[in-house]
């Protein structure tokens, strides 16, 4: 894992200390709500309907077991004992107070943890594939240039007062984990034929109140040149972007607007300028970077075949959890281990304190005491030892944390919704626990295989709904909530947006409905077809069949 | 009814009338009398003013055996916490 240096931790004091001056003149009067609100925000600090809500940013998605603890004191001490993992490989907290908010960031600067741009018009968290430098699949681990962009990016002066906020993924594999064509830059990292590595850069993706699919603004950029590129983006942007309309001040609006050759072209112009100058980054410092993210000390091992074949044999639950919620990894003997935060009766990507420590304590006994986010609100131990799978299954299973359900329709991104959030039109969490009471057989959910359920509260798509293999996103009619559905959409390498079923239902007609899609789904699939692969197949009409009969009644919202 | 929150710690209070702010809704003062409105909210914001809450609104509120409910959904929620 990257480790702070004196420059780093220098950086992050002096914030803390800052904002600390900034609340107290708050506090004191001496600054309005107007003025004091974009400064708060630059440290992650919302008003939400109930409380302050503090943004932590996990760069990239990693963790350590440490830091997984702090946020569990955090947990306890300031908050009401849990906290909330995101879309974006965050952790927020709901219920915070504006005068505990200093201290709060001087106990995560202690382990090297920020919430600087976790809000803002500012380049925010770097996002990854959270099995980044272990998944089997992967092409090229893109954790060093994850940490590069971050360092850059950071309080830059530049690309503090952007039009809009600014989201960077990046992903090494070539089955995107990390969703990069919804996002404002997407990077996809590859070899070419002579054995070099590079970026495809997309930009102009998006979800929100305009949602579209990235354009790959370049084919092939060298390391080198990964932030003079980002930079001539970015710099184009700054003076494009639209400034007057809040919702037309993304990136992904100037570039449709203007199209993608035109903004090649300009940003083109500018890299020229640019890219032979002092961000060009030399070799040295990517081998530098390269050097945290050393491979950890993995044993020489086999895979496991005989004995874990016969505990399989002998535990189907077991063999059921690892056919679902584990991955493959790239060193023999070990395996990637999925944990899903979709726990019956509580919302998706919550964790209370408790349950923080023992994970901590157990990425500490079964890896090498780090633990990934994923933007599925789920979290992941990239290196166990094949070996202690059956170990592991039951402790985490003790925590209520092996359900079989990655992937699944149980394991939905979910937003906070109107439930905690000032933006939200209608409640999110409990439209997902109606649907995971509705399905809640594990042999239903395995039969059923690979259904991603996005919920959103309200347009600006926290919880990815468009591109939900089903969407679901809330809206408020004549102060009553409706819930539209969506179909079709997908993040991955073969990303699309999910097409509108039909009008919005009201709340308890959602489980029915899905469950009505999901039974056309099986009687429509072939073999091996996930809903995804039917939907595309056969189009969107079948499913509005059985969720509106032929008649649109339901018009209502 | 006005609704806010309280400065300090983010919770969400109503204004009592008096000049103080209770964090029971059932606390809260509720305006009958539209004359009485413009003259309370202004108070208020002062209130604002003064650093003690932030962003005070008025809002439609129903007597429910004699005790207040908002009206709309997301001050209901803001009145007695998340729904689940």
């Amino acid at each position: 894992m990257y480790r702070y240096d004196e420059f780093d931790h220098k950086l992050v004091a002096e914030r803390v200390e800052q904002f600390d001056r900034q609340v107290k003149r708050r506090l004191n009067g001496e600054l309005t709500e107007d003025q004091f609100k974009p400064l708060r925000l630059m440290n992650g600090l919302y008003l939400q309907l109930h409380a302050y809500m503090l943004r932590v940013n996990v760069p990239y998605g990693t963790l350590s077991s440490g830091q997984m603890r702090r946020f569990a004191d955090i947990a306890r001490k300031y908050d009401r004992g849990f906290g909330h993992f995101t879309t974006r490989q965050n952790i927020q907290y709901n219920w915070i107070k504006l005068e505990d908010a200093p201290q709060i960031l001087r106990d995560l600067a202690d382990v090297e943890v920020t919430a600087i741009q976790s809000s803002g018009n500012c380049v925010r968290n770097i996002t990854s594939d959270q099995y980044a430098g272990r998944a089997k699949d992967e092409l090229v681990d893109p954790r060093k240039f994850c940490e590069l962009l971050r360092q850059y990016s950071v309080l830059h002066p530049e690309f503090s007062y952007l039009p809009r906020k600014f989201k960077i993924a990046v992903t090494g594999s070539p089955n995107d984990r990390a969703a990069v064509a919804v996002h404002d830059i997407g990077l996809r990292m590859h070899e070419n034929d002579a054995g070099e590595i590079g970026f495809e850069v997309l930009v102009g993706g998006g979800l929100g109140r305009t949602p579209y699919i990235g354009h790959t603004i370049r084919a092939w950029i060298e390391p080198e040149h990964i932030l003079s590129y980002v930079e001539a983006i970015l710099r184009v942007y700054n003076i494009h972007g639209r400034r007057d309309n809040i919702h037309k001040a993304r990136i992904k609006i100037i570039v449709n607007q203007m199209g993608i050759e035109k903004y090649r072209e300009l940003v083109e112009a500018e890299w020229q300028r640019v890219k032979d100058g002092p961000l060009a980054v030399p070799d040295e410092e990517i081998e530098r970077i390269e050097r945290y993210f050393a491979p950890p000390r993995y044993e020489t091992l086999e895979d496991e075949t005989d004995s874990l074949a016969e505990k399989r044999a002998a535990h189907r639950a077991f063999d059921r959890w690892i056919r679902i919620n584990t991955a493959e990894h790239k060193v023999p003997g070990y395996v990637i281990v999925n944990v899903p935060l979709k726990v019956l009766g509580k919302p998706p990507g919550d964790i209370d304190a408790d349950t923080m420590d023992a994970v901590a304590d157990l990425a500490d006994r079964y890896t090498f005491g780090e633990i990934r986010i994923n933007h599925r609100q789920n979290l992941a131990f990239v290196d166990v030892r094949q070996q202690d799978l059956f170990e592991l299954w039951q402790a985490l299973d003790a925590l209520g944390l092996a359900r079989p359900v990655l992937d699944s329709i149980s394991d939905m991104i979910c937003c906070p919704g109107l439930d905690y959030c000032a933006l939200a039109n209608a409640r999110s969490i409990p439209i997902a626990d109606d649907i995971s009471r509705r399905f809640v057989d594990v042999d239903e959910l395995a039969d059923v295989g690979e259904l991603k359920i996005n919920i959103s509260g309200c347009m600006n798509a926290c919880g990815h709904h468009h591109v939900g293999h089903i969407g679901i996103l809330g809206v408020d009619k004549r102060g009553e909530e409706f819930f539209q559905l969506t179909l079709g959409g997908s993040s991955d390498q073969h990303a699309s947006l999910g097409d509108r079923l039909g009008p919005g239902l009201p709340q308890d007609e959602v489980p029915e409905a899905i469950a009505a899609i999901v039974g056309r789904y099986k009687s429509l699939r072939t073999d091996g077809e996930r809903f995804l692969d039917t939907y595309r197949r056969v189009g969107i009409e079948p499913f509005k069949e059985v969720v509106y009969g032929g008649d649109e009644r339901k018009a209502v919202a | 009814m006005i609704i806010a929150n309280r400065l300090t710690d983010g919770l969400v209070v109503f204004y009592k009338g008096d000049g103080g702010w209770t964090v029971d809704i059932a606390d809260g003062l509720v305006i009958t009398d539209e004359a009485e409105q413009d003259g309370l909210i202004e108070a208020a914001r002062a209130d604002e003013d003064r650093c003690v809450v932030v962003d005070p609104n008025l809002i439609d509120v129903a007597l429910d055996g004699g005790s207040p409910r908002p009206t709309a959904i997301r001050e209901a929620i803001r009145a007695f916490g998340p729904t689940i």
